[in-house]
């Protein structure tokens, strides 16, 4: 399995990864994460904008042969969510029962634990989503 | 422009070859299909090939397949568009032959996939996807395609089972492959029973992991004449299309439409001046059973969300309307990725010449499309008998 040597490859993204910092072009459209060319419009005039991370599930899945480094986790269910700004993200969920997901299904953002390498111990940390705490 | 024709395939079985390597592969099918061409030299070889850096620590497949061919110091270069790598080298020779900047090429697709550890080939086929922002989240291919799956089913009202009947179309037609993976037909109950690996996706809605290697020699009508290749073994590459979508499925427009496919159809179809009711039968890249669907809807075979409806009702089989996969596809035949689309190729010119295991009665023209990525990546190549 790839060694993680480049530390940098993953500091580069905290901001998107422990913020959910998305981009919003000047015609106002919002994507996640900022890219450097508006996917709508073209435009190349875009700013960070902090999503809020509320969003519904749009699809799911349970994933029971994932990749190397990810086995401690299996099964463990990935969905693609519609925050409410509009952008969709895919990304684990989390502190939920597999049968209570469904489509619709409102979430909220956390930050948790997406892998380890025991190798080096470096601990890669990013967004998951669970249902919302009352 | 000029023409280009195909005049000499070969392959190996799919399969689990514990003894053989990737050059061993490559070269077998290579030397195949210059034999079965009736030449001994060729101007250039492009391979088609994903992944081999991580599966087997070898890089330049040019430089390694033509030393061992033995096809001396001629360009050669790999050609890499995820699973789609197949299907984009053949264009790239082809591109080759009909821009007259070479009147001889190789194009051979490998893939030896059965030497890493399954976990660790399920992380490498993963970097076709969006590596930061799904591959670090733990999507596997398996993942992202049981997603749409998911989302298929929901949107239009298709069950488990209904998807299932691509699997068992697939290994029906497999069955009289001699090359393929898995030779034995199975029930739409095989496929229910199989365990999930993503649900709603199961073990028998997915292709293998396995190894292989097809490859073609391209020519011009006039130098295949010169050459005295009868015209007989002549298949011609009436159009061709590629296009590529947003990598990651989380940015797709619509997750139902394979928007990259329905273009490069059209360009394939437009070049060759045909339409999708005059093609005989189609090669789609069932990779996963919803992919059959959601191709078959980009090809123009089916209206929108109507994709799984032409397996329900019996028009993919050999004798019917649009039949597809005729030679197992990549669920029976198998999907050694990079090879895959060459595999096609081959398959569709053993059909115009009338050779195949399973022949479609009359075919006259034929068409492929391999995926690469979850849809970012397509292209569509048209067939026809000369």
């Amino acid at each position: 399995m790839a060694r993680p040597m480049q530390v940098s490859r993953y500091w580069r993204h905290f901001r998107e990864k422990y913020r959910l910092m998305g981009g919003k072009c000047e015609n106002g459209h919002v994507h996640f994460p900022k890219r450097p060319v508006c996917p709508v419009c073209g435009s190349r005039n875009i700013e960070e904008v902090e999503l809020s991370g509320k969003g519904k599930v749009i699809s799911w899945t349970i994933v029971r042969n994932p990749p190397s480094g990810f086995e401690y986790y299996k099964p463990f269910p990935l969905a693609l969510i519609e925050l409410e700004e509009g952008p969709v993200v895919l990304a684990q969920l989390t502190d939920v029962d597999p049968e209570e997901i469904d489509f619709g299904m409102e979430v909220e953002v956390v930050t948790k634990k997406i892998r380890e390498f025991e190798e080096d111990g470096i601990i890669l940390y990013g967004y998951k989503f669970r249902p919302p705490v009352k | 422009m000029r023409k280009a024709v195909i005049i000499g395939a070969g392959m190996t079985p799919v399969g689990e070859h514990w003894r053989l390597g990737l050059r061993d592969l490559a070269v077998e099918a290579l030397l195949k299909a210059m034999d079965d061409a009736g030449i001994e030299k060729v101007d250039s070889l492009y391979v088609g090939n994903m992944i081999s850096g991580p599966f087997v620590e070898q890089e330049n497949l040019g430089a390694l397949i033509a030393d061992w061919a033995g096809l001396g110091n001629i360009p050669a270069v790999k050609i890499e568009a995820a699973c789609a790598s197949g299907g984009a080298a053949l264009q790239e020779g082809v591109k080759a032959v009909m821009s007259g900047l070479e009147d001889v090429v190789a194009v051979v697709g490998v893939e030896k996939m059965t030497d890493a550890w399954p976990s660790d080939a399920t992380r490498y086929l993963a970097y076709a996807a969006d590596a930061e922002w799904e591959l670090f989240h733990g999507a596997s291919f398996v993942a992202l395609n049981a997603l749409v799956m998911r989302y298929y089913m929901k949107t239009y009202g298709y069950t488990e089972e209904d998807l299932a009947l691509f699997a068992v179309n697939a290994h029906a037609n497999g069955a009289k492959n001699p090359y393929a993976m898995f030779k034995r037909p199975i029930k739409v109950e095989t496929v229910l029973k199989s365990p999930y690996i993503a649900d709603p996706l199961k073990l028998f809605d997915a292709s293998p992991v396995c190894d292989g290697s097809a490859a073609v020699i391209i020519t011009t009508p006039e130098k295949a004449k010169e050459l005295g290749v009868p015209k007989e073994k002549w298949v011609e590459v009436a159009g061709m299309g590629r296009a590529v979508d947003t990598i990651s499925l989380a940015s797709r427009e619509d997750l139902l439409t394979l928007k990259a496919a329905k273009i490069a159809a059209e360009r394939a179809y437009k070049m060759a001046g045909v339409e999708a009711r005059d093609i005989d039968f189609f090669e789609v890249h069932d990779a996963f059973t919803v992919m059959a669907a959601l191709s078959l809807e980009a090809l123009g075979v089916a209206k929108k969300g109507e994709g799984a409806k032409l397996a329900r009702e019996g028009q993919i089989a050999i004798d019917a309307d649009y039949p597809i996969q005729t030679m197992g596809g990549l669920k029976a035949r198998g999907h050694p990725v990079g090879a895959t689309g060459m595999y096609q190729t081959v398959e569709a010119v053993l059909q115009l010449r009338g050779e195949a295991p399973n022949q479609v009665p009359d075919a006259e023209i034929g068409l492929t499309q391999n995926i690469g990525g979850t849809g970012s990546n397509i292209t569509v190549s048209i067939f026809r008998r000369v």
